[in-house]
């Protein structure tokens, strides 16, 4: 992989041409917005609530606050940014245990900008070691002979998101965002209103989260 | 490059921004570096695996229902 090449980039529609549409009441359009677009905000939603039904709920929900912000919708952030948006805020509502107090954006921000120590610290040697300072003292064993089927097992899957629920909010957006669904870094920036280097920081901690579980998982817990 | 500094830079150099000067130090040090390069191989797999987990979407009732509310939408 170069390093380069983003993970899973898709392709843009011609938005205006589609909000346009759904304006004109084109049954269709309507129809291929929600088909392209209820599988991930199924999975945004259902990472703020405890069950299916009420993540269809906010869902749905959202949708309908779509067409009636339609006619106001500027098209000066993308229109799955602002599906983000309406989707998070419906899904949070219904989670009763949010801190609605603290927008949604400023939790990700100060997230973003709060201070953690480095993944993996205890697994080097210290700087002042004398024969291998900074060194790698725990090794990471290379996972290239675990078979394929494995790799993209239910069972990965599921560890997977396991360790994203544990995540904090603005990690698992980032994460769900950019990894799991691919987005453009940024659509994710757009859809989060944060910076390029916040969102970095944020992916970065959520991506040691999750290899730490695969970790666990793949090479059995050998290493704590 | 240390291995401590390659862990703590992997997200800007798999996302494509880490400075030129500093992608090259990254792949001196991954190319001499046997358990950076697992690590490296590992974000990878991390990442890759993330992208084949698979959701789905809202039921067909819940479908139809959109489009429904949709149509009276259109007609106001």
């Amino acid at each position: 992989m170069e390093p380069h090449a983003p993970v899973g980039e898709r392709t843009p529609v011609d938005e205006s041409a589609l909000v346009e549409a759904l304006r004109r009441g084109d049954r269709d359009a309507f129809a291929t917005l929600v088909d392209a677009n209820s599988r991930w905000m199924m999975r945004i939603a259902l990472s703020h609530v405890s069950s299916r039904a009420s993540a269809e709920d906010a869902v749905q929900e959202a949708w309908l606050r779509c067409l009636r912000g339609l006619d106001g919708f500027q098209g000066r952030s993308a229109l799955k940014s602002w599906l983000f948006v309406i989707v998070t805020n419906c899904a949070r509502r219904r989670a009763e245990h949010d801190s609605r107090s603290v927008p949604f954006s400023e939790l990700v921000r100060r997230e973003a900008e709060s201070v953690e120590p480095e993944p993996l610290e205890d697994r080097f040697f210290d700087d002042s070691h004398r024969r291998w300072p900074g060194a790698w003292s725990t090794f990471s064993h290379g996972w290239e002979a675990l078979p394929e089927q494995r790799l993209l097992a239910r069972e990965v899957a599921g560890r997977i998101e396991c360790a994203a629920s544990r995540l904090s909010e603005g990690q698992r957006a980032v994460f769900l965002l950019r990894d799991v669904e691919g987005w453009s870094s940024e659509d994710v920036c757009n859809a989060l209103e944060i910076s390029g280097s916040n969102q970095r920081v944020l992916l970065h901690r959520a991506r040691h989260a999750i290899r730490a579980e695969l970790e666990e998982y793949l090479e059995g817990g050998e290493q704590s | 490059m240390s291995c401590r500094e390659l862990v703590a830079l992997v997200t800007e150099y798999l996302e494509g921004t880490l400075p030129r000067f500093e992608r090259l130090r990254f792949e001196r040090h991954v190319a001499v570096c046997p358990p950076c390069r697992a690590h490296l191989d590992q974000m990878r797999e991390t990442i890759r695996a993330s992208g084949a987990i698979t959701e789905e979407s809202i039921s067909p009732s819940a479908r139809d229902d959109l489009l429904e509310a949709f149509a009276d939408w259109s007609e106001r």
